[in-house]
């Protein structure tokens, strides 16, 4: 209990605003009142919809099973929450607490949480973004433009990034009989996320499923016909390729450019925040009353040196929106820490990957079970001698298994056979990631250092 | 009704698919493919809702979270603000 009673009367009569109403700023708001907060709550969103689910749009809506429209997130509870949506925040005033609405409102808090999460990438020529044809997704309104230019049979789909994200696209596109080519600047698919040993599978697996992958190119310039459409696409090593949907899949960016000059710790790498999801202001001064979560975030992990990691995952955000909820209603004693061991599916080509820890800090990797040409394996990334990540093909039930191992920053090679060890499955090979000051397309999870404050400082030592 | 099925703890042992098939499909050996928003709102089917409730209970991890609501009281956007 409270010395002073603020936190009763913060919980009975106090003021929350969500700023990002999606997964992560939902499930924050359902927790706050599960733990008894009957005070205000408001949920602010600039796109018009109330929370949905994102990780269908490249599945199920692509494949034209579900409607874009009808991927509403189930509620754990009501909220009764006031809720701001189609309009975005525009700016935040920390000193009076208050948030700026793009309509010219401002709406005051005790507690402010944001989960503005990420938007894709855009192409970066904008005259070249803008022909028709040319799409990014992220959003329903993303999906449902290009799931209706895919039903309409354009002749080819040309997907730019073999990420997560463009590999389920190029996955959907064949899967509907599309032609479609997919080029990917590194070496293979899912190389920033996975590194080359498995990025080899990926490679085959497009190849398999009648993808024109083409690695090691880049996409220099798309050019439209006389009504706007886009027609032709150039590539860096001199060629031309004709299609007439264009989707760039190139990873994202983080949406902080609204809390620019707020004094927040927030950047293009993310709003820097503690274990406990509180945010840094630029002087790495942690703040009491603004919390983080989500794809926005970059917290530090006590299983990771304590680096601060931005995680693109569905489960980190809905488990940092769950903590950061308990925090911004309890005492400093009760805080908990955001502990999450970082996990992540994808489904393309008909094979389900998952995986656990960071692989990309793996510099070795050992196929620990299965193999790889059957696609169903998995791999086990060591850093430093010890465990650092898993990713499995088709296996996914072995899968918290390794996560055990992970927590455990168990020995590296694992010293224990395992079922179903072949001979590739024997000695540890490199990982073989691209050198990490090459950006990859969507790697889902960043490392970023150690610095709260996301921009370069000038240490000014203070005069006495 | 309105579904999320939680596929990192998901293990694609297919009961789901097994109870309710309108809703919920592998896709491959171990994706699971579901419809996220099935049936219409409003609209009562008895049938459906059974199956999708027997297919949330059966499922051996708790992976899927089912909300049954049609339109909801003072709360989504529309409601009260
Ligand atoms: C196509 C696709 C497929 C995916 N597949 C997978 C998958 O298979 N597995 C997995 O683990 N993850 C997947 N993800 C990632 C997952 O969806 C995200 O991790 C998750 O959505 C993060 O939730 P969030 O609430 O933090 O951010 P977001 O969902 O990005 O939500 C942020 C919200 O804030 C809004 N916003 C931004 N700026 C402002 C502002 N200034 N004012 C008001 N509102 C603002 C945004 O418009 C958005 O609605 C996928 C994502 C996409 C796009
Ligand atoms: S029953 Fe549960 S574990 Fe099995 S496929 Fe369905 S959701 Fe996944």
């Amino acid at each position: 209990m409270t010395v002073d009673g603020s936190l009763e009367r913060l919980k009975r009569e106090g003021r929350i605003v969500v700023v990002g109403a999606s997964l992560a700023g939902l499930r924050a708001a359902e927790t706050m009142r599960e733990k008894g907060f009957t005070g205000s709550l408001t949920m602010i969103g600039d796109e018009p919809y109330e929370p949905y689910d994102r990780p269908p749009l490249s599945k199920q809506v692509l494949l034209g099973r579900a409607g874009p429209e009808r991927t509403a997130l189930p509620r754990r509870r009501d909220i009764e929450a006031a809720w701001r949506l189609g309009v975005p925040a525009t700016g935040l005033d920390m000193a009076a607490r208050r948030v700026r609405l793009a309509d010219g409102d401002e709406v005051e808090y005790d507690r402010l949480l944001i989960a503005t999460g990420v938007r894709a990438r855009p192409w970066p020529q904008a005259d070249e973004a803008a022909l028709d044809g040319v799409f990014v997704l992220r959003t329903r309104d993303d999906a449902a433009a290009l799931e209706q230019k895919l039903a309409a049979g354009p002749g080819r789909v040309l997907v730019i990034g073999a990420g997560f994200t463009g590999s389920e696209i190029a996955s959907a596109c064949r899967e509907r009989g599309l032609p479609v080519t997919v080029a990917e600047r590194g070496a293979a698919p899912l190389v920033g996320a996975l590194g080359g040993v498995v990025g080899e599978v990926a490679a085959e697996m497009h190849r398999e499923h009648g993808v024109d992958l083409r690695t090691g190119i880049m996409v220099t310039r798309l050019e439209g016909d006389a009504t706007g459409r886009v027609r032709v696409a150039h590539l860096s090593d001199g060629t031309t390729l004709e299609a007439d949907v264009v989707v760039v899949s190139l990873g994202a960016m983080r949406n902080t450019e609204w809390l620019a000059g707020s004094g927040l710790g927030a950047g293009p790498r993310g709003i820097a925040c503690d274990a406990g999801c509180r945010a840094f202001d630029i002087r790495g001064i942690v703040t009491d009353d603004i919390y983080v979560a989500g794809d926005v975030a970059r917290s530090p992990h006590a299983l990771f040196g304590y680096q601060f990691l931005s995680l693109e995952h569905w489960g980190n955000a809905v488990a940092q929106a769950e903590t950061a909820a308990h925090n911004m209603l309890s005492e400093s004693a009760d805080r908990r820490p955001h502990l999450w061991v970082p996990a992540f599916w994808s489904s393309q080509f008909g094979v389900n990957i998952k995986s656990v820890g960071v692989p990309s800090m793996g510099t070795e990797i050992l196929i620990a079970q299965g193999s790889r040409d059957e696609r169903r394996f998995t791999g086990v990334y060591g850093y430093q001698g010890r465990v650092i990540g898993a990713v499995t093909f088709d296996q996914s039930r072995w899968l918290q298994f390794y996560e055990r191992l992970i927590e455990e920053t168990a020995p590296f090679p694992p010293t224990f056979t395992t079922v179903d060890r072949r001979p590739e499955g024997n000695r540890p090979m490199p990982a073989d990631f691209p050198d990490p000051s090459v950006p990859t397309h969507g790697p889902t999870i960043t490392l970023s250092g150690y610095s709260p404050a996301d921009r370069r400082m000038t240490f000014t030592p203070a005069h006495h | 009704m309105r579904l999320v099925v939680d596929l990192n703890r998901c293990q694609g042992y297919a009961q789901c698919a097994f109870l309710a098939p309108e809703v919920f499909a592998m896709h491959g050996e171990e994706s699971l493919l579901y419809d996220p928003n099935p049936g219409t709102d409003g609209e009562a089917d008895a049938e459906l809702r059974e199956n999708v409730t027997r297919a949330v209970a059966a499922c051996p991890v708790r992976a899927i979270l089912l909300e049954l609501a049609d339109g909801r009281a003072g709360d989504g956007p529309g409601g009260a603000s």
